[in-house]
């Protein structure tokens, strides 16, 4: 006998939720890095670089409190979908939802307006839209909804670079380092790096910025990508640039990698480049 | 490391002792631009039509702040990446430009154009820009509000913690503070 599982979730059900998590993802630090800044305090060996993260900490108990946003940058509104086969939308078109999402949370929650209508013509759309959403068609009848706030400082400082085999493992360690050093004071450090390896062109780069979405102290689940991950953070925090460029030990938090199978010729990596504040907020429906 | 108060407008007498790594906590009137702004500064300049504001001896932030919710007088309002006004520099600190707060390193020919013209190039913390909103205490649009962000503002701000990054004799944080710290 089969039992229709079909999930129904209303438009207005998803723009409230979308409109909600704009909100947060720009008010409230996640847990993860906060636990991760003040570690870091205690073990920055820069006075000046330990007073830059105190600052930090003392910012997002002030925005929190206050409810206004960690950085003036409340970023473009990356989106990510994964949507479980058995769901049904109804009230209307579900990217429709999702930026009608956008532009209320961004109005109503005194979030920056930072997206212009053309590249070169340059005129603000005043309201955030378009979102970049990014969509995957999963098992199951739930709907899970991350918004993820970008800035335009750290995103500009992103790089990718098609590889070829011979470059191997140590070539994706020295680009993902140049990367980080190139970006230097400019990303604001602490930084979170976002590492894709493999797929393609495109791949590599969605492999990135999903992997920004993973927790601090969340491994890779294979150990041998994990061990890369800790020895790139190690390397890239010898580089003595610190928190802000000022100098220290504190250049990144975490380094999380995402690979994805590639073509015999290929060995894309993308770099995508994080401040400390990272921001993501999920909702699963 | 010496902590150092400023107030605008700034002089030669007021910057030329301050050196890459000081801090400094900056008082007074400062005015806001972007890239946009900084283009439509430079077409001036071009024209020899009159500025938004008169360059001499001031201080330009760079930064976009975050709409002020009822009842604040802004909302949050850190530093921007400073290299995207570096194209525009120079012709603004020969027209008198006294100081840059921003974030990021600058290009060599602003650099060479920082010690040429006496100014100073300060970084505020990135990312910490609800606690700086706190330090400015008067805001005023005063030329493009159609750019929104990017408008020119006139600021008041009272005790605004600034580090000094590039000063008039060629001494740079981001090239400097690294080095002790530095095992790769």
């Amino acid at each position: 006998m089969n039992v229709d599982t079909t999930k129904i979730i209303h438009f207005d059900t998803i723009r409230e939720k979308v409109k909600s998590l704009c909100m947060e993802a720009n008010y409230f630090l996640g847990e993860d890095i906060k636990i991760y800044i003040e570690k870091a305090i205690e073990k920055e060996s820069s006075p000046l670089g330990k007073e830059v993260l105190k600052d930090l900490q003392r910012n997002w108990e002030l925005a929190a409190k206050e409810q206004i946003p960690i950085c003036q940058d409340t970023g473009t509104a990356v989106i990510f979908l994964e949507i479980g086969q058995e769901v049904k939308i109804v009230g209307g078109y579900l990217y429709d939802a999702i930026n009608e999402g956008v532009r209320k949370g961004y109005r109503e929650g005194y979030l920056r307006k930072s997206m212009v209508k053309h590249p070169w013509l340059r005129v603000n759309t005043d309201d955030n839209t378009p979102a970049i959403i990014h969509t995957e068609i999963v098992p199951g009848n739930k709907l899970k909804i991350t918004v993820a706030p970008k800035g335009g400082g750290s995103e500009n400082m992103s790089a990718l670079k098609m590889l070829t085999p011979a470059a191997g493992l140590e070539g994706v360690k020295r680009f993902v380092l140049e990367s980080v050093k190139k970006a230097g004071p400019n990303a604001c450090p602490p930084l979170v790096v976002g590492v894709g390896v493999g797929g393609n062109f495109e791949k590599a780069a969605l492999l990135a910025k999903k992997a920004l979405l993973r927790k601090l102290g969340h491994f890779n689940q294979d150990p041998a990508i994990a061990q890369v991950e800790l020895e790139l953070l190690k390397d890239i925090n010898k580089t003595g640039i610190g928190p802000q460029g000022f100098g220290g030990n504190t250049t990144a938090l975490a380094v999380n990698i995402e690979v994805f199978p590639c073509h015999i010729a290929s060995l894309p990596v993308a770099v995508n480049i994080n401040c400390h504040a990272s921001r993501h907020k999920t909702i699963i429906l | 490391m010496n902590i150092y108060e400023l107030s605008t407008p700034l002089t030669d007498e007021k910057i030329e002792h301050l050196r890459a790594g000081d801090k400094t906590i900056l008082s007074g009137v400062i005015y806001t631009a972007r890239d946009a702004a900084h283009q439509k500064i430079i077409n001036l300049l071009n024209e020899g039509k009159n500025l938004p504001f008169n360059l001499q001896d001031q201080v330009i932030y760079y930064v976009g702040p975050s709409p002020a919710k009822p009842g604040r007088t802004i909302g949050s309002a850190g530093p921007t990446t400073s290299s995207r006004m570096d194209p525009y520099t120079p012709a603004l600190l020969a027209e008198g430009l006294k100081g840059m707060i921003g974030k990021g390193a600058r290009s060599e020919e602003v650099c060479q154009a920082i010690q040429k013209y006496k100014a100073v190039y300060f970084a505020a913390i990135g990312g910490a820009a609800a606690l700086m909103s706190k330090c400015i205490t008067k805001v005023e649009v005063i030329a493009y509000p159609e750019l929104g962000p990017e408008a020119i503002y006139k600021l008041e701000v009272t005790n605004l913690p600034l580090i000094v990054i590039n000063d008039i004799k060629g001494n740079d944080l981001y090239q400097q503070g690294r080095l002790p710290y530095q095992k790769i």
